[in-house]
Formats: structure tokens, C-alpha cells, sequence
């Protein structure tokens, strides 16, 4: 099966919001968050409130797959980073860790070429989280854990569908 | 694929709305988007063109409550229906844990449904999956309409796996629900032998 599930612990979301919140600082950008490329929000710093953040994720998952088919159309493994100007608030899309979708949206307070630098660095780091993190998604049993899940009854089920 | 978010105690899951172009997938997610609560229920999101026909794809976030302390939060997609979107269709079925096929009940579609099963088997491929093993329902559209197949012709050429099939009017909700409900139920079955 093509099934390979992600599993956020909360040691890799701790981490994945100190590197995203670090990024937002030192770009002097207005949010950033962390999408998984299936459409799924991972994580997110900074003024995330006004946003519709599951639009957002979903959307930005869209474009991406968009952009990628795009790219296989001319011979291109990917383009690896978007970006999309607005009259006053831009976005910065690029792909970390082959699965995830970094999004940085900024104003006027920063500057494309400042974005781009800093989200160098914050990529370089968020890979090392992810491949911490989808090890452990592939072997949760080598943690020792058992999957709350895996007890789940009919009557669990049944109950979500009782309204 | 599922996505456990153990830190906010979430489990996402994306449900695809597959079938040929006009079968009623777009009015399926409007009605449940209608039905749902403000509080259950994100913003819908139609990427549709100017005439209304879905260009590539209609998002619904959903949550259905929780289960063993987990929210349980369904994505629901739509695909383009039109043959020529098939670009947009494969894209849309990545990371799917369960698909609803919307066909239209109508004699003159029939080729179009066959036809739109096949595309479906065939994409899921493209991504490693199967549609005999991944979560699946079948719902037969348009009940209301004067001139429509017999379900059990309808059965016999579209059912693909005994999955569960229900009769439908998603203008007036008639099926809607229970077809949701059944590929969920397969998908946190699913999540359960993992």
C-alpha cells in the first residue's frame, strides 16, 4: 500500500515551532507555516490568527502539486521554491524535506532577498526534524508505544456518526 | 495518508469525491457544507471555473468530534469531472485514505461512469494504491431524475468490490450523509489495524 502515515510527537512539533519561529523573527516576516504536501497544516509561528489557516494549507498543497505537474511537463524534476507578489503582502513557498511546504508570508517590513536567505538556513534545519520525524512515523514500534488507535471500537466510531 | 498530529491530538484524514464531470460531486460537499454546523465546519473552498464547473478541485474541512481523545478532522476533495482535467485529478488523489465515486443514474452517463472508474484505477495507481484495499463507497446520483438506470443494472456494471452503495439526491441530501459516513467509518477501521 501507498500508505506511509506522518505522526507529529510533540518533541518534533516543540522543535519544528522553535525553527519556524526563529525563521519569522529573523525574516522580520508576518507568519510561517509548515504544510504537508498532501494539504495537511504541520505547524505555524508568528500572526497565524488572521489567517484562514486550513484554507491555506490546502490551497498552498494545491499549488504546489500544480507547480510540480508543471514542471514534469518540461522536463524539470521540481521547482522548489514559489513565490507570489502582492501589492502589499507576498508569499514564499519552497519545498523542505521532499514532503513539506514552507510558507512565509511578508510585508513591506521585509524584503524578498532577506526571505530567501533565511529560509536557507531555517530548511537546512526543519530536514534534520523531518527525517527524525518520518523514522519514527515508519517504526513507531521501536519507541516502544502503542497506537491509541488500535482500540478504537465500533461504539467510538458509531459515536462520531450518532448526531 | 493520515496525518497524527500528537502535540494538538488531531488525526487528519482527506476523502476524495471521484466521478464523471456533472455526476454531483460539488453539490455532495455543498450540502454537507449546508448541513454542518459553523462549528464542525471550515470555510469551502471552490476553485471552480466562470460557468460553475469545478476547474480543479472543492475543499471541505470537517470535523467529526472525537475519539479517544483525538479531533477527528476529514478533508473532503473534489476532482474535476471534465475528461481533459485528468492532470488536475491525479494530483488531488495524493495522501487520499478513502474515495467516494459519484456516479450519475442517468442511461446516457453510464459510459462516462464506467469510463471515470477506470480514470480512478488507474491514478490510484500512479500513487501506490488500490482501489480493491483503500476505503470506498459507491453512491448512485440523481434518483430523482424520471429516466434512470434500475441501482441493481447500476450495481451490477459499477460496483467494484461489494463496497457499500447508496442511493442518492444530493440536491436534497438524500444519501449523502450515509455515503460520507461509510467511507469514513472504512478509513478509522483502517487506522485501527495500523
Amino acid at each position: 500500500m501507498g500508505f506511509a502515515d506522518l505522526m507529529l510527537h510533540e518533541e518534533d512539533s516543540r522543535r519544528l515551532r522553535e525553527v519556524l519561529g526563529r525563521l519569522r523573527q529573523d525574516s522580520n516576516s508576518r507568519a510561517v507555516f509548515l504544510v504537508d504536501k498532501n494539504g495537511q497544516q504541520i505547524a505555524n509561528a508568528g500572526d497565524v490568527e488572521q489567517f484562514d489557516t486550513t484554507s491555506l494549507a490546502s490551497l498552498t498543497a494545491g499549488n504546489v502539486a500544480a507547480t510540480d505537474g508543471l514542471a514534469k511537463l518540461i522536463g524539470e524534476r521540481e521547482f522548489s521554491v514559489l513565490f507570489h507578489e502582492g501589492q502589499q503582502d507576498h508569499i514564499h513557498i519552497s519545498i523542505v524535506a521532499k514532503r513539506a511546504i514552507l510558507v512565509v508570508i511578508f510585508d513591506e517590513r521585509s524584503s524578498l532577498g532577506l526571505v530567501r536567505l533565511r529560509v536557507k538556513r531555517a530548511s537546512a534545519e526543519l530536514d534534520q526534524v523531518f527525517e527524525a520525524m518520518i523514522h519514527r512515523s515508519a517504526a513507531p514500534s521501536s519507541a516502544g508505544e502503542v497506537s491509541p488507535f488500535s482500540e478504537i471500537t465500533d461504539e467510538d466510531i458509531d459515536a462520531l456518526f450518532s448526531e | 495518508m493520515t496525518f497524527i498530529n500528537y502535540a494538538t491530538k488531531e488525526i487528519n484524514c482527506k476523502i476524495v469525491y471521484y466521478g464523471p464531470g456533472l455526476c454531483g460531486k460539488t453539490t455532495n460537499l455543498q450540502y454537507i457544507y449546508a448541513k454542518t454546523s459553523p462549528e464542525a465546519r471550515g470555510k469551502m473552498i471552490s476553485l471552480a471555473t466562470e460557468a460553475d464547473r469545478t476547474l480543479f478541485f472543492d475543499f471541505l474541512p470537517l470535523d467529526l468530534g472525537t475519539i479517544r481523545g483525538f479531533t477527528t478532522r476529514f478533508h473532503l476533495y473534489t476532482v474535476p469531472g471534465q475528461v481533459f482535467y485528468d492532470a488536475s485529478r491525479k494530483l488531488i488523489l495524493k495522501g487520499v485514505d478513502g474515495v467516494v465515486f459519484v456516479a450519475d443514474s442517468q442511461p446516457e452517463r453510464m459510459e462516462a461512469n464506467i469510463e471515470s472508474i477506470r480514470n480512478l484505477e488507474a491514478n490510484l495507481k500512479e500513487h501506490g494504491l488500490d482501489l480493491m484495499s483503500i476505503p470506498y463507497a459507491l453512491q448512485f446520483n440523481k434518483r430523482d431524475l424520471p429516466n434512470v438506470i434500475s441501482t441493481e443494472e447500476m450495481y451490477r456494471v459499477l460496483n467494484y468490490k461489494r463496497e457499500p452503495t447508496f442511493e442518492a439526491v444530493a440536491t436534497t441530501g438524500v444519501g449523502v450523509f450515509d455515503t460520507l459516513k461509510a467511507v469514513a467509518k472504512q478509513i478509522l477501521i483502517e487506522l485501527r489495524k495500523k
